[in-house]
């Protein structure tokens, strides 16, 4: 029976944590939303190439080094030097602004007053884009990621037993938490906290809302439109390398990261699409509730295993809570209403 | 100078309403007819049927589909892929149970059952819209893939998980299976693609067309004047669920043969037939084939250009595809937000007066 307790707790605990890294991800659809109203769908790719370029200049790849190959028939590959992670993170963060003002300059300054829904099908084009030029970059292989900060400080990698260790010695029974999770805990509540500090307390976080609240009025007092949505976009940039970096350190730089995007969709929906505490809440119901039905139905571990969905119900669960809870309360838990004007 | 509705005396009502006014435009409708089921079938060798036009064929239908819902009635939808498979798996088990019914019947059988599944899904757009639905539609795509992944009575309980398609013939010849014809195939797809073009070109001019349009346009004031907002968005989520239900059977039976269902009705052909109605035109019968043609085209042309004439590798070719793709969405959006079908009525209308343009 203590074992069945442990166990289940340990999902919960295991549900949690992925929670938490889902949030991340919905952390930077929220940003962007507020600001511009662009249901941003390339989050997700942003954060494989946040991650996939700070994976690259780290150990000193040359870019489209494949692509210069293909065409030129040199055979270059890496520069022959390794950059160190913080300085690597710079100039990743560097990129990303790179990337936000293109995004801005190219795309959305051309589609400004476009109905939300043409806005959404243009993230899906960038999102392509993006994957196919990370792709091109850095090439497609899985890379592993290692981060360190000066004074030796690194990101632990996904599955390391020192908790499991220590609940044995303890209890006689094992309870398996990654501390990588742990530390993707630390980071989110730290990044959630800065973001919130920023976004109350400086002058452009001030201006950011601002603009949230009413573009024209914005407009109006003299906040710039064009800096403020590059300020957003690069700052849901900032979040994607975060959120890139723990993903990554999880389970391997690869395309597989870009489809946690598609998980944070319901996450959003069910914390609201405005709401900074909403993503979080939202990402750890999905996450709770994802593993524990997972736990409970998909393989059959409670009420004597009456029902056994056969697993892997991680793949719709999210979706199908969203989409039962959206026609209860559309606008989510903590968003706003939703009001319609003719 | 040769396009031109001078001299085209309309007599009647029916004449002034049919859907290719111009005189040359119906002329050159019937010229296309009549080569893609006179001239085509005798030319078609298996490489063209396979690599270009039954997946022309197969995705303009799915293209129809998608594009009365998201063109027309502008209820997005991402779950393609997941309508697809019911398509699919619907006519597996409607060819293994009865065998003895022609395929014909249960292709469209197919379509009924998958517009069915649609409606079910579609249900939520009675409370949510927008990007919202889009992901309610993703529940779809991704509940859909699992099931049949998951449940062994869609399959047969056959040890691979996978379903083939049996041996089936119209009138004597084999149009599944091994021992198929190309010719077969291809005109057992052109006839079910011009049925469905006609029905939703009729449909889209009438007043369930009339009533999307307006949903579309503007939800409540469409409601306000007389637009009931649910059989509106049911009937096109049915209709499109019908024609997009039409074009999985066909995919599985008569293009794949042998269907994973994960790999074949994954996320990305939702979006790849998002993308052709994207690039041919919302809300357009003719966009729906030209996106189509355009996205099957191209993987085509850049393999031969990239792979066969400069000797790259795949996998390059591969990533710059993408790339093209994403850009030339973002490109469409912000240049010509109506497609390739916009463009081709700018030529048309300058044809018209070309070459004495004022």
């Amino acid at each position: 029976m203590l074992e069945q307790i442990v166990f289940a707790s340990e999902v919960f605990a295991n549900g949690l944590m992925a929670g938490v890294l889902y949030a991340l991800v919905a952390l930077g659809f929220v940003l962007i939303y507020k600001a511009s109203g662009i249901f941003n769908f390339a989050q997700g790719v942003m954060a494989l190439f946040a991650a996939m370029t700070l994976v690259g200049i780290q150990n000193g790849q040359i870019p489209f080094a494949h692509l210069i190959n293909a065409i030129f028939g040199t055979h270059i590959h890496h520069f022959g030097w390794n950059v160190p992670s913080f300085a690597a993170l710079i100039l990743t963060v560097g990129v990303m602004i790179l990337l936000a003002w293109a995004v801005q300059k190219f795309v959305f300054r051309h589609l400004v007053g476009q109905e939300p829904i043409i806005l959404f099908m243009a993230t899906i084009g960038l999102a392509y884009f993006l994957e196919g030029f990370a792709d091109l970059m850095w090439n497609s292989e899985i890379k592993t990621l290692t981060f360190c900060l000066p004074g030796e400080l690194c990101l632990p990698q996904g599955m390391n037993l020192a908790i499991d260790e220590a609940a044995y010695n303890a209890w006689g029974v094992g309870f398996f938490i990654d501390n990588l999770d742990i530390s993707a805990a630390i980071v989110a509540i730290v990044l959630v906290v800065a973001l919130v500090a920023f976004s109350q307390y400086t002058k452009q976080g001030r201006a950011m809302r601002a603009v949230a609240d009413d573009h024209q009025a914005a407009l109006s007092v003299g906040i710039s439109l064009n800096f403020i949505w590059v300020l957003v976009w690069s700052l849901a940039g900032f979040v994607a390398l975060v959120a890139g970096i723990m993903w990554g350190a999880k389970s391997g730089v690869q395309f597989s990261l870009s489809l946690i995007a598609l998980k944070a969709l319901p996450v959003l929906m069910l914390g609201g699409f405005t709401s900074i505490p909403g993503a979080i809440v939202g990402g750890l119901i999905i996450g709770v509730g994802e593993k524990m039905f997972e736990y409970c139905f998909g393989i059959g571990q409670c009420f004597g295993g009456i029902i056994n969905l056969g697993g892997a119900t991680e793949n719709w669960f999210a979706y199908v809570l969203a989409l039962v809870f959206l026609v209860f309360r559309p606008q989510g838990l903590f968003g706003e209403k939703i009001i319609e004007r003719v | 100078m040769f396009y031109r509705e001078a001299g085209d005396f309309k007599t009647n009502y029916a004449a002034d309403n049919q859907t290719f006014p111009i005189k040359i435009d119906r002329k050159g409708y019937y010229v296309v007819l009549a080569f893609a089921f006179l001239v085509v079938p005798f030319l078609i060798n298996d490489y063209w049927a396979n690599a270009i036009l039954l997946p022309f064929l197969i995705y303009s239908i799915a293209a129809i589909g998608l594009n009365i819902l998201v063109g027309y009635c502008g209820q997005v939808s991402l779950g393609t892929g997941g309508f697809m498979a019911v398509g699919a798996y619907a006519c597996y088990k409607f060819m293994t149970g009865f065998p003895e019914i022609n395929i014909f019947f249960h292709v469209l059988l197919s379509g009924g059952v998958t517009a069915f599944v649609c409606v079910m899904f579609g249900l939520p757009s009675l409370r949510i819209k927008g990007f919202y639905l889009a992901v309610a539609t993703l529940a779809a795509q991704f509940f859909l893939v699992w099931l049949f992944n998951r449940v062994p009575w869609f399959y047969n309980y056959s040890a691979s998980g996978q379903i083939n398609a049996p041996e089936r013939t119209v009138f004597g010849f084999p149009v599944t299976g091994p021992n198929t014809e190309a010719w077969a195939a291809y005109l057992f797809c052109l006839v079910f693609l011009v049925l469905s073009a006609l029905i939703a070109r009729n449909l889209t001019r009438g007043m369930a067309g009339r009533k999307w349009m307006a949903i579309r346009d503007m939800d409540i004031a469409a409601e306000i004047i007389g637009v009931n907002p649910l059989k509106a968005k049911i009937s096109a989520f049915a209709v499109s669920g019908f024609f997009v239900g039409i074009s999985g059977a066909l995919f599985f039976a008569l293009y794949l043969g042998a269907v994973e269902v994960g790999e074949v009705f994954g996320i990305n052909k939702s979006f790849l037939v998002l993308f052709m109605i994207i690039i041919g035109g919302l809300g357009s019968i003719f966009g729906s084939f030209a996106g189509a043609a355009f996205l099957v085209l191209l993987p085509v042309v850049l393999k031969v250009v990239g792979v066969d004439m400069l000797g790259w590798p795949t996998d390059i070719v591969a990533h710059l595809q993408l790339v093209i793709v994403g850009g030339l969405i973002v490109l469409f959006l912000i240049l010509e937000p109506h497609g390739l079908a916009q463009l081709w009525r700018v030529t048309k209308q300058k044809l018209r007066l070309w070459p004495f343009p004022h």
